[in-house]
Order: C-alpha cells, then structure tokens, then sequence
C-alpha cells in the first residue's frame, strides 16, 4: 500500500488456506471508495491488507502502526478499560503530529457528554461513534470502515448515515468503506470496487459502474441505476415533488427538505413501452434510447438506457423484448414506477 | 514462635513471584500465540513440576545446582559459594518447581483476550511493545493476579524440593514447611500446631482474598 499522486496503490497477493486474494488496483485518493461483495469475496482481507495487518508475500512490510491509517472494525473494539475519553486519546498520544482536537471531533460525532463514561455504559450507536472518533483523532492519512453499520439495528443506521456523509464531505482525508449493502454504498461513495472470490471484477465511478450490464454480480443482486438529482418544485395540491436530473424530470411522492441528493431506481420498477402512454397510472414516463441489451436470466433482460448524460436500467421480461422487438439505438419511454430517495 | 522460618518462607515465596512474574509474561505469550511445532514441547516441559514428584525435581537440582553440576560449578567460580544449601539455590529451585502456577494463569488470560484489541492498538499507532503494555497487560490483569497468588501460595507450601536442595538450615533454607517437619519429629506437636495453623489460616485469607476480586470482575 502507498499513496502516490493522488492514488492509493493496491498490489496484494495473499494465500489462505484455498482462498487467494489477488489486487492490482489504485483506488482515488479522496472521496470515499466502496468495497462490495459476498461475504467471502476477500472485502474485509482487502482492508486488512492495506492495513497492515495480513502477512503479504512480497511488498509493503511495514508495520500497522507506521502506516497511519485510521481502522473502524466490524466488530467494535473499544478497549473495555478504558474510558471514552482514554480510547479517544490513544491514538492521539501516539501520533505526536495529529493537530486534531478530541474535544472538537467529540462535538462531531456527539459523544462529548460520555467521554467519562466506562465503555459497558454505551450504546451500540454510541460506541460506534466513538470508534470512528477514535480512529480520526490520529489524523489519519486514510480511513478503512469495515461494515460500521452491521452493529446496527435499520433504524439506527438511517440516523448515522448522515455522520458518515458529513464525515467524508468535511474531512479531505479519503475513506475506504465495506458493505453488502447497495443503499449504503449509494448514498455514500463516489468510486466503486467490486470484489468477487478475491478478484477486482469492476471498478470506478459509482454511477458508471452501477449501470453496467456486463457484471453478473451487479445484475443478479443489485441491478439498479443512481441518478444525481436536484429539487425543483412542489405541488402541495397532490403531495408530489419534482426532480431534474441531467435527463429529465421526475414527479415523486412526498415533501423533501433536501436541495439535491440521489435517487436509486430498481431496474425491475422500470417497464418500457413504445408509446407515450397518457391513459396510465404511471407518473413518470421518460424518452430514452437503448444502448444495451443483455440476457440477465432464461426469462428476463437487462436493458441499459440513456437519457442525456443519465443512465437508467430496466429489467424486462425476454418474450416482452421479443414481442416489442427491441433494438439498440431505438427511442422507447422508461416508465418509472417507485425510486428510492436518498439511497 | 518460629518467627525467622516464618519470614524466610514469605521471603522466598515473595522473591520466587516476582521472579516468575517477570520470567513468564514473555514466556506464557509466546506459549499462547505461538504456533511453532516446538509449543507443545515447552508447553510439556512447563508442566512437569505439577506431575513429578517434588524428590525427583529436588534430586536432579541438587545434582545440576551442586558445587560439580553445570549451574553450581559455575556459579562457584563467579561467586566463591555453592549454591546448594543457599537461600540463592532454594530461589532458583523454587522458580522451577512453581513454574507451571504461573505460566499457565498467565497463558489463560492471554488466550482469552480477543486479538482485535491488539490489532486496533497497533493501527492506533502503538508499536508491539507499546500494546503489550497498554492493552494486553491492564485486560490480563486477572490472570497476573491468579498467577502471582497460586506461585506465592505454592512456594509457601513447599517441602520436597526444599529439603533435597537446601536441607535444614536455620536462617538460610529452614522455611516453615521444614520447621513443621521437625517439630513433628522431635515430638514438639505444641510448635508444630501454631505454625500451621499460621499457614492454614494465611493461605485461606490469600485465596479467599483472589476468589473475591475474581467475582468482583464479573460483575
């Protein structure tokens, strides 16, 4: 692992027993990178790696604490006898250039009040908190997170998302982020890593990657598409807000506070048609060209859209496709039925 | 009251536990992490004074320690003094024969200690020392405490070995174990009574005291 330029080399071989993680690649230097697969697929070996923390065969051999890179487990691991305040100071004594403030990164992650509290006296979101804290408060040229939400009941996890987000968008400091989760990866990273069985199978920009059809992977799990949108209007007659993206405009239900965001949408909420169809229940229907069609199942189709710069996926059923014979470069209308707000 | 058998003996037991304290916190660590083929054989060795017979222990330590055995020899040459039938030679021998009640504490706790603590101290930036001292040590403190009670507690009570390698030396190797002995054989049952019931009463107090603190950690 060394950072270069603006790119952080990933050159790891590594032999487990029958498993063999094998990486060649730069991820950004800033921004947030998330790491997606199965569990197996070598996310959490991946961050070790960079760690330190995996005996390599050949390569960096420095040890974890000359790295400084800041570490957030799956699995908590505040140090039981300490305090808050002492965890918090750990790394911070250790690393005498931090210029980081524990009072102010306690603000941050709002853990001020507990820093004299024993570790048994916390919460699952508060030690969580605090472990992040801790990890920052060395001034970390880099930040790995191991599934930091996995701890998490569904509802905690949507109030702590928006910590991560702050995070990332305050801090210059570039985070490596694992999950199997596709919300979490969406809402928070700009570049993509897909492992499989130890391998990069894809990589890049977050949008450009999520709407490529050539990835099993991505289509058999999590074929969807990511649209950057922008709040224009509400119609508070019918309770409806109105989106543009780079491509169109989309009508969706509710009041949202928020000025600009993403909007995920699954490729099976999308149908195609021929037609501009008015007499339908369906609000947002959007002229499109295919791009891209390819089998998905014996039954089903993925077929990839463009509208402007935006991509957009749709999963259709292969007798559907047959019987509209569709073609690449043909102008069909996407019709949306539910995105998902905010990822 | 044989005040000086009493003080030599909590001498000895002191000195020994702070030996084998220091001897095997490096010891017991690389017994629980170590993977090498030549663990068990160590780990074997360690044990031995919990099955041998303390007359074969102190028979072989009299032969090594004596003035013609390869530590003895030696330490005549350096010191001018033999070390059997020394208060020098009964620490040595007692580190031996107490080994294993303070390695094997030691080990325990070391292996109970999930090993992400000491991975998330080393990316915190602490060197392997540095952790050791910072977090193996405050999260093993139990077992520094069983070790450091079961090695005093051992060394107080032993006999075998005492007698095979130091004899019967008033002020030098009579410790309270031997003094028992010979109270009982000169048929003085009186003396014999007050020292052990010293010693039954000050070990209770000693295990009982490590049983308290024990629970008082669970909880």
């Amino acid at each position: 692992m060394a950072i270069v330029m603006n790119y952080i080399e990933c050159n790891f071989l590594l032999t487990k027993g029958d498993f063999i993680l094998d990486v060649n690649t730069r991820i950004p230097a800033q921004g947030v990178t998330g790491v997606l697969g199965e569990s197996g697929s070598g996310k959490t070996t991946l961050l070790r790696c960079i760690a330190g923390l995996e005996k390599l065969q050949e390569g960096d051999s420095r040890r974890p604490n000359e790295r400084n890179i800041g570490y957030v487990f799956q699995n908590t691991k505040l140090f039981p006898h300490l305090t808050v305040q002492k965890n918090l100071e750990y790394g911070w004594r250790r690393n005498p250039n931090t210029n980081k403030s524990i009072i102010e990164l306690s603000k941050i992650f709002e853990v001020d009040h507990l820093l004299d509290r024993s570790i048994d006296q916390l919460s699952g979101g508060e030690t969580q908190r605090i472990c992040i804290a801790r990890a920052l408060c060395q001034d970390p040229q880099l930040i790995l997170m191991d599934e930091p939400l996995s701890s998490m009941d569904v509802r905690r996890r949507k109030n702590f998302l928006p910590y991560l987000d702050r995070l990332s968008k305050k801090t210059s400091i570039p985070i490596i982020y694992v999950s199997h989760d596709i919300d979490e990866i969406c809402q928070l990273s700009d570049h993509i890593i897909i492992l499989e069985n130890g391998r990069v199978i894809a990589e890049g920009n977050l949008q450009e990657t999520l709407c490529r059809v050539d990835i099993p992977f991505l289509n058999n799990q999590y074929a969807c598409s990511l649209l950057e949108v922008r709040k224009l209007e509400y119609d508070s007659n019918f309770d409806l807000s109105l989106f543009e993206f780079s491509g169109g405009k989309l009508w969706v239900p509710g009041h949202y506070d928020m000025q600009s965001g993403k909007f995920r949408i699954n490729a099976s909420d999308i149908s195609l048609s021929r037609t501009l169809l008015k007499s339908s229940t369906i609000l947002n229907s959007l002229p499109s060209v295919i791009e891209e069609i390819v089998n998905e199942t014996a039954s089903t189709q993925l077929v990839r859209l463009r509208l402007g710069e935006s991509f957009l996926i749709a999963r259709i059923t292969r007798r559907s496709s047959y019987e509209l014979k569709l073609k690449i470069g043909e102008e069909v209308y996407a019709q949306i039925k539910s995105v998902i707000v905010g990822c | 009251m044989d005040i000086t058998s009493l003080w030599l003996s909590f001498k000895l037991a002191s000195i020994t536990t702070i030996i084998l304290i220091l001897f095997s916190t490096p010891l017991a660590w690389w017994l629980s992490q170590s993977r090498s083929k030549l663990q068990p054989v160590i780990q074997a060795i360690v044990a031995m004074p919990i099955v041998l017979p303390p007359t074969v222990l102190g028979f072989y330590l009299l032969i090594v320690l004596g003035p013609e055995g390869a530590i003895g020899s030696w330490w005549v040459s350096l010191t001018g003094n033999t070390l059997t039938f020394s208060f020098t030679g009964l620490v040595i021998a007692s580190c031996i024969y107490s080994l294993p009640f303070a390695v094997q504490p030691l080990q325990n706790s070391f292996e109970s200690l999930s090993y992400s603590h000491l991975e998330a101290a080393w990316t915190l930036g602490a060197s392997k020392l540095d952790a050791f001292f910072s977090v193996v040590i405050p999260l093993s403190l139990r077992g520094f405490i069983s070790a450091s009670v079961l090695s005093f507690a051992h060394t107080l009570g032993e006999f075998g070995v005492v007698l095979m390698v130091g004899g019967n030396i008033p002020g030098t190797s009579r410790v309270v174990s031997i003094a028992i002995y010979e109270h009982v054989e000169k048929l003085n049952f009186a003396a014999a009574h007050q020292l052990s019931i010293v010693l039954i009463i000050f070990s209770f107090f000693l295990l009982f005291g490590m049983f308290l603190v024990h629970r008082r950690w669970q909880s």
